[in-house]
């Protein structure tokens, strides 16, 4: 496989294209756990990271590898750190005070918390989508247009705005209202709404920090499906304190812990199948089990 | 033995049922209370109309000797002079050019001044300037009024356009500028923080630099919010008085021209009130058509302002 | 390097350039804000720090800029704030806790607060005419300083009101209801426990909008005050003069001694308002830190 540099010319100005090259291959079943970088291309990569607000520690010495275009899951009692954790990969924690982050988060084997990162530049290809949706008091059609208008893109916004709507399963029911204002729509679709926003922009990785639990059922089923139509095309990282939906969506998955000094760890990083039927850890089989959490 | 039972009926006894008169005393009481505080809000309401009727009353029997048109359509205004002429106009172009002067140097300090304070500045450097910004709103106007005789005119207007005068509409508006600077910028500011946290985290997940997530999503999602306290600004240009009386001039003068001394419809009731007009004369009755002019647009600016503030309350609220 | 990707490159250049400017721009505007107070206060200090002395503030006002004093100014300064808090203060305090803790939500209610806000815009010269044709006229008051305090506490009042009200407010319902459920009357819940509670909040509103009561002129002038007045009141009938009446006469004079008075005079009322403010913030702080406990 051929490692493309970060910020190489192709890189930069890709244009959206219609079709994506090679849909993902079949992951072949595991006997054992297995390490993903074995099997798939690393995207990102958490390595040793420790994760200090002022004088408290959130995250400790946490390493993960988040395969290409797989849905990875981190799951884990609330408070363990799993939006903090989440929050690292696109360096939005940046805006909280008192922040401080050691260790390293690799992007394409580049570390974005080096000085000479541009955070701007992480964040249009790292895309997020937030727990509660949070359109902008803007039309449909502007909501989806700002990432590109701001990251001047030129060429025609009405072909983005559609192509990123179409992604998002939600083109076909506000084509007619694209003009009107994004808080008439209901709640699943301002989330569909959001990761449209967020696909305008062509990110390569899309975060999502629990989207479905602001969300009724039905409107959470037609995010999860969303999400495995994208994962074809984008490498998806989804927290979620619902393990059924981990179970049902994700290919591989973290699992997180709070210790007792109440800084976050991963305790076991293995394929989904794998950790649900043949855990390694004790911590986890009890987490997955309901005897707490 | 016989000990027990007295114990036990003498606590219950304790408990007796209210008699009748004293519960009536107890509700006559609560009536007679909220009586007088309903008194006390009432206070407010008869405020209201006495100023109303004071004005409308004064001003009508001015409009039996003076018409309305020419009132409100003359230039001149020379109502202790003889011939005596009461076009309000000289005065009110005097009052808007100052209002217009001080909102062009306020609006865009406050403002920006508002977004640094809400997106930019660190918690301890919040902690210095709001103290300081209230300080400035804190300053009696005859002190503005002072500084802008005495500094602003001779030190800044002087030096920078030529003029040989004292008093000048350019250098009361400054001064009323420095005033309602602090009004702007915490109306603003108020207004921008209550713009959620997660509309501009999206933003920000988007790629935007800090200059764009203020100019394209906390200012256009507060907007109503600042555009209210602008008008409140205005509005309490349009009623300042003592700066203007001191440093704008004495003599009514319709012209646009910032350099020249102007009167506003303020200090001209100022000047009257000092001067000998007998009080029940017709010349002294224009100090009452005149503040009813004033009371009529700063009432309409502070609805249209309180609306906007509703508006903008119901959204984020 | 392609000229998209040139363009790109130079638009996130330009990006940062402009939000680097426009953080330069920021600091500039406040530090403008700031720079102007202490020009402001500069320049008061060296016209008039020397004029202030005992004698200045022993004596009566003169013709002869040198022997001239604001004894009068100040004793009515004194006179009229004492008259306009015996007026103001429980006329204030009594609206709002009507319209907070017994008025029903009703359109009368909703009527009376957007009449209340109207009020507290109404430029003070307007108060100056109501008081001129009430207290002046049709009570025969004359122009003694007891019309000029119920002047001065009609235009404190919309500011008392609203300062009590959002004091109130802050009282947690807790309160209210732990009183209700011992048996107390409304108004043993109110004056037993809400408005002690509240009170700090209500002084420190008392005093903001007293102070701001000590620097108004123009109602003042417009009731009558006179500008030079060789006398201190010794009935709420007397006739008066106050500081910034004072100020605003010797600042229309044009000799430099007339100035140098005016600066004094400010120094003097400054101090007053200094004082009034500090107290107000003492009290906010401690009562803050003894209800904090």
């Amino acid at each position: 496989m051929i490692e493309e540099p970060v910020f190489s010319s192709e890189r930069l100005v890709r244009m959206p294209t219609i079709g994506r090259p090679e849909p993902k291959a079949e992951v072949p079943a595991l006997e054992t756990a297995a390490v993903p970088s074995e099997h798939a291309e690393v995207v990102l990569e958490a390595r040793r990271l420790n994760v200090f607000y002022g004088h408290f520690q959130a995250l400790r010495n946490v390493s993960i590898e988040v395969p290409g275009r797989d849905i990875t899951a981190i799951i884990g009692p609330s408070g363990c750190g799993k939006s903090t954790f989440i929050r690292c990969f696109n360096r939005m924690n940046d805006t909280i005070a008192g922040f401080r982050a050691e260790g390293q988060v690799l992007f394409q084997n580049q570390n974005i918390y080096e000085r000479r990162i541009d955070v701007v530049e992480v964040r249009r290809r790292i895309g997020m989508v937030f727990q509660k949706p949070n359109p902008f008091p803007k039309s449909i059609y502007e909501n989806v247009a700002f990432g590109p208008r701001i990251n001047g893109y030129e060429g025609r916004l009405d072909e983005i705005v559609e192509r990123a709507l179409r992604r998002a399963a939600l083109w076909d029911e506000v084509k007619d209202k694209i003009r009107q204002n994004a808080y008439a729509l209901s709640g699943g679709q301002q989330q569909r709404l959001c990761i449209a926003r967020a696909l305008a922009i062509e990110p390569e990785v899309i975060l999502m920090d629990e989207p479905c639990s602001a969300l009724d059922p039905v409107a959470t089923l037609k995010i999860e499906d969303l999400m495995r139509e994208l994962a074809r095309d984008y490498t998806i990282v989804i927290v979620t304190h619902n393990m059924q939906q981990a179970a049902r969506v994700s290919d591989w998955t973290a699992v997180m812990m709070m210790s007792e000094d109440r800084a976050g760890e991963c305790i076991e990083f293995a394929a989904t199948n794998e950790i649900f039927t043949n855990p390694r850890e004790k911590r986890t089989e009890d987490y997955i089990t309901g005897r707490f959490g | 033995m016989g000990v027990m039972q007295p114990e036990i009926t003498t606590g219950m006894s304790r408990i007796k049922p209210r008699r009748p008169l004293e519960a009536r005393l107890r509700n006559t009481r609560e009536a007679v209370v909220t009586g007088l505080l309903f008194l006390c809000a009432a206070v407010s309401v008869v405020t209201t109309a006495a100023i109303v009727l004071t004005l409308l009353g004064e001003t009508v029997s001015f409009f039996q000797d003076v018409s309305p048109i020419e009132f409100f359509t003359g230039t001149k205004w020379t109502p202790l002079f003889t011939p005596a002429q009461y076009g309000v106009l000289p005065l009110l172009a005097g009052t808007l050019l100052i209002a217009l002067f001080a909102a062009v140097f306020a609006v865009p300090i406050g403002l920006i001044t508002a977004i640094y304070l809400s997106e930019y500045a660190p918690r301890w450097l919040r902690a210095i300037i709001k103290p300081v910004l209230e300080v400035i709103a804190g300053i009696p106007t005859v002190v503005l009024g002072f500084f802008a005789l005495t500094f602003i005119a001779p030190e800044i207007v002087r030096p920078l356009f030529g003029t040989s005068q004292i008093f000048s509409a350019l250098a009361a508006s400054l001064a009323v500028g420095i005033m309602i600077i602090p009004l702007i910028s915490s109306l603003s500011e108020d207004a921008m923080s209550a713009v959620p946290m997660g509309l501009r985290e999206g933003a920000y997940a988007l790629g935007a630099t800090k200059y764009e997530v203020a100019r394209r999503v906390v200012v256009p999602a507060a907007l109503s919010g600042i555009i209210a306290s602008f008008i409140l600004a205005v509005s309490r240009a349009v009623g300042e008085t003592m700066i203007v009386a001191i440093a704008a001039g004495g003599t009514p003068n319709l012209t646009w021209n910032p350099l020249e001394a102007v009167q506003t419809m303020t200090a001209y009731i100022v000047q009257v009130s000092l001067g000998d007009t007998p009080q029940g004369s017709l010349q002294f009755s224009t100090i009452f058509a005149v503040g009813m002019t004033l009371f009529v647009m700063t009432l309409a600016m502070n609805i249209v302002s309180q609306y906007l503030l509703h508006k903008f309350r119901e959204v984020y609220e | 390097m392609t000229i998209a990707e040139r363009t790109f490159r130079r638009r996130l250049f330009l990006r940062r350039c402009t939000a680097l400017g426009f953080g330069i721009i920021c600091i500039a505007a406040t530090l403008l804000a700031i720079a102007v107070l202490g020009v402001l206060l500069a320049q008061v200090a060296s016209k008039g720090l020397g004029r202030v002395s005992w004698d200045f503030i022993n004596s009566f006002p003169s013709r002869n800029a040198e022997d001239a004093g604001i004894k009068a100014a100040l004793w009515g300064t004194l006179w009229m704030m004492g008259i306009t808090a015996i007026v103001a203060i429980p006329v204030g305090l009594g609206a709002a806790i009507y319209l907070e803790e017994y008025a029903p939500r009703n359109w009368l209610t909703g009527a009376i607060q957007v009449n209340i806000s109207n009020l507290a815009g109404v430029p003070s010269v307007v108060y100056g005419l109501l008081g001129l044709a009430v207290f002046v006229r049709a009570m025969q008051l004359e122009r003694s300083v007891l019309a000029g305090a119920l002047t001065m506490a009609l235009l404190v009042l919309p500011i008392i009101i609203i300062a009590a009200q959002e004091s109130l407010r802050a009282v947690p319902n807790s309160i209210r209801e732990a009183a209700y459920a011992v048996g107390a009357s409304r108004t043993q819940m109110v004056f037993h426990h809400v408005v002690p509670t509240a009170l700090p909040g209500v002084l420190t509103g008392v005093i903001l909008a007293l102070s701001r009561a000590i620097g108004e002129t123009a109602p003042l002038i417009t009731i009558g005050a006179l500008l030079f007045v060789p006398f201190t009141p010794h009935s709420p009938l007397d006739k008066f003069t106050v500081l910034p009446i004072q100020i605003f006469n010797w600042t229309s004079r044009p000799q430099e001694a007339f100035q140098q008075n005016a600066a004094a005079g400010i120094i003097v009322l400054l101090a007053v308002l200094l004082t009034m403010n500090s107290i107000a913030i003492f009290l906010r702080n401690r009562f803050q830190a003894n209800a904090r406990g």
